[in-house]
């Protein structure tokens, strides 16, 4: 890895610069919640002035940009007893700035699936390799527990990752673009004091994590638990609405439907990111519904994050990041349900 | 100063320019591309099963087309949806194949309202198949029962055609009522084929009925199993698997060598959608023929 001292006054020229000829999209303050924290999203910004980087977290993920909500996997145009088929992939290159390491963490997850695994998915690798991923440290968020699964650093799977050292990022470059990049403005090469001070904010963050979580053999712990009450409990609050998916960076499940013009001359193949909580998630043709409760349905969302996701790729789904937590309208968060299989076994 | 990003145009990969092969999992990009198939024919089965005969239209990719026993493809009906159906058809007859399909949901009953000469869209073949190279020089037992014997009739050609390969051969088929019985003009010529076993039974009988009546694992009570030499193959609904293989583990089969077909929605057939997912297992991908010792062991597979 190379690094390098990027001035803040350089790095705001740098994006101003980026702005002219790529679509930006970065942290923008939206507004303010009960509690009076602040709201940030991902967003396209236009100046540099909308740009928040001090931002805590987002209430989505910035997963959209990669795997929207809706997209037309293909469009029909229907005549004469016949169709023709069209599909298109995105090529527009795009920048996202400020993406924390627990989201990055995300892409590679879902690059495991979308990139690496069987029948790569062509619409994910066009926006993929056309986006520019600009990175940065932060301090722990509220409820995050990315320190216990690892992903509160990363090491690839961006181009360019800032670490602030008060008037200039540290700044970790990954890839050949992220270089001519940076080679833009003015850089500098990194000195001792400055490598100190980076591992200074390194160790601070690392040390200001509140949120403990075990999860210590926590996939043959689920298969031991596979019957316990602690899914009862938390299955009997679940309203399966489906949001802890949806704002989830690394489920990537969905479903697919079919549409078509009022006049049957054209059509759309659309899919629509879907939740495993919801009610008819595994039911098949004829109305048999193979998870029809809340409950088995919550336990397999958290089976397919910890225990099935480990088997066939070595790591766990979940970053970490306890949006679906904030999110939940029911209470349901990891910390909580881990801590309390943890405590099963202890019994 | 300006800043030029050079656009990377999936279109241009080679991957992508290469004729679509679905059996080449770990390369195939053009994933949503499809076959344009059209049906040739249609036979009606029963009030409720309809039997497809498609053929690819593109000569290439009809040659090209290959799949073994037991895997199935994703068909299209553009403007109603995609369902995963498996291939009732010989595997040597290439990008011919004939789907037997139930009229169950939105995109079937418009299969079964279409004429000859539709046009379809065919991505596949996807998914594991019926270890038939494994199965040579062995007893078999092709046991289904309902609509099972649409994914069994696939290794059911392959077993008639390579008839020299395999010694005892069963076919065990049940329906509930005998007007649920499929493909009843192929009856006599599978039981005229030398040395093939071929026993019906229906659960509830008419006044017309004059064959057996009783549960599919009746057929089970006249047949001898050599356990080192036999294999099975199961198809049918899940309750279906509880008892014939039960029942085949207590005449002493082991269950590495009995291979039943899940079934699932299915919205990719490709191991991205997760709908069919039991567990962290695919039905897609590692299915839908497992092993039953592999079922006994994912959690409510069946």
């Amino acid at each position: 890895m190379l690094f390098k001292i990027l001035y803040k006054d350089d790095f705001r020229t740098l994006i101003e610069t980026a702005m002219k000829s790529v679509e930006v999209v970065a942290p923008k303050k939206v507004g303010s919640n009960a509690r009076g924290k602040p709201i940030h999203h991902y967003l396209p910004v236009t100046s540099f002035e909308e740009i928040d980087l001090s931002y805590e977290t987002t209430e989505y993920s910035a997963k959209t940009y990669f795997i929207p909500y809706l997209e037309n996997l293909a469009n029909y145009r229907f005549g004469d007893e016949d169709w023709e088929k069209e599909i298109q992939y995105r090529f527009e290159p795009r920048m996202i700035l400020g993406l924390h390491a627990c989201d990055i963490s995300g892409l590679l997850r879902l690059d495991k699936v979308l990139i690496h695994d069987k029948f790569p998915s062509p619409y994910y690798i066009a926006r993929r390799k056309n986006t520019l991923i600009v990175g940065i440290d932060h301090e722990p968020c509220e409820g995050g527990f990315c320190h216990a699964l690892g992903t509160n650093v990363v090491s690839h799977g961006f181009d360019l990752f800032l670490t602030d050292l008060g008037d200039r990022y540290f700044t970790a470059i990954d890839s050949d673009r992220g270089y001519i990049l940076l080679n833009k403005v003015l850089t500098h090469d990194v000195k001792e004091k400055d490598t100190k001070d980076y591992l200074d904010a390194r160790r601070r963050i690392s040390d200001a994590y509140t949120t403990h979580v075990n999860v210590h053999n926590l996939p043959n712990l689920l298969d031991i638990e596979f019957e316990s009450d602690v899914w009862k409990k938390w299955g009997a609050k679940c309203l399966s609405c489906g949001s802890c998916a949806q704002v989830c960076p690394t489920c990537y499940c969905y479903g697919v439907s079919e549409r078509v013009s009022m006049d049957w001359a054209s059509g759309a193949k659309v899919k629509q990111l879907y939740s495993c909580n919801l009610v008819d998630f595994a039911q098949v043709a004829g109305g048999h519904n193979f998870r029809p409760e809340a409950t088995t349905r919550l336990k397999y969302r958290y089976y397919h994050q910890h225990r099935g996701f480990v088997e066939i790729y070595d790591e766990p789904k979940c970053v970490g990041c306890n949006r679906c937590g904030r999110t939940c309208l029911a209470g349901i968060n990891p910390p909580d349900i881990i801590g309390e299989l943890q405590a099963e076994v202890r019994k | 100063m300006s800043i030029e990003f050079q656009p990377y145009d999936i279109i241009k990969d080679t991957d992508m320019t290469q004729p679509i092969d679905f059996n080449q999992r770990n390369k195939l990009k053009s994933v949503d591309r499809a076959f344009k198939a059209e049906i040739t024919n249609i036979i009606r089965l029963t009030d409720m099963e309809k039997l497809f005969q498609i053929r690819i239209v593109d000569d290439a990719e009809r040659q090209r087309f290959t799949f073994l026993p037991g895997q199935f493809v994703m068909l299209q009906v553009p403007g109603y949806g995609e369902v995963p159906i498996s291939i009732s058809s010989s595997p040597s007859a290439k990008g011919h194949i004939e789907l037997c399909i139930r009229k169950a949901g939105v995109v079937t009953n418009v299969l079964h309202n279409a004429r000859r000469g539709a046009k379809v869209g065919i991505r596949g073949p996807f998914g594991t198949h019926f270890p038939m190279v494994q199965m040579h020089g062995s007893d078999v037992l092709l046991i289904a029962g309902g609509l099972g014997l649409a994914p069994l009739r696939a290794p059911m050609f392959y077993v008639i055609e390579n008839r020299v390969s395999f010694k005892d051969v069963h076919i065990l088929y049940g329906t509930r009522q005998p007007d649920q019985l499929l493909f009843r003009y192929q009856y006599e010529e599978w039981s005229l084929i030398d040395d093939i076993n071929l026993q019906i039974i229906v659960e509830r009988p008419d006044a017309t009925w004059a064959g057996r009546v009783g549960l599919i694992t009746k057929l089970l009570d006249n047949i001898t199993i050599h356990p080192e030499k036999t294999y099975a193959i199961v198809c049918g609904p899940p309750v279906m698997f509880k008892f014939v293989c039960g029942r085949l583990n207590q005449m002493g089969l082991p269950m590495h060598r009995m291979f039943v077909s899940l079934e699932r929605r299915m919205h990719c057939g490709m191991g991205k959608c997760c709908r069919c997912n039991i567990g962290s297992t695919y039905t897609c991908i590692d299915g839908p023929v497992f092993d039953y010792w592999s079922v006994m062991n994912l959690k409510e597979a069946i």
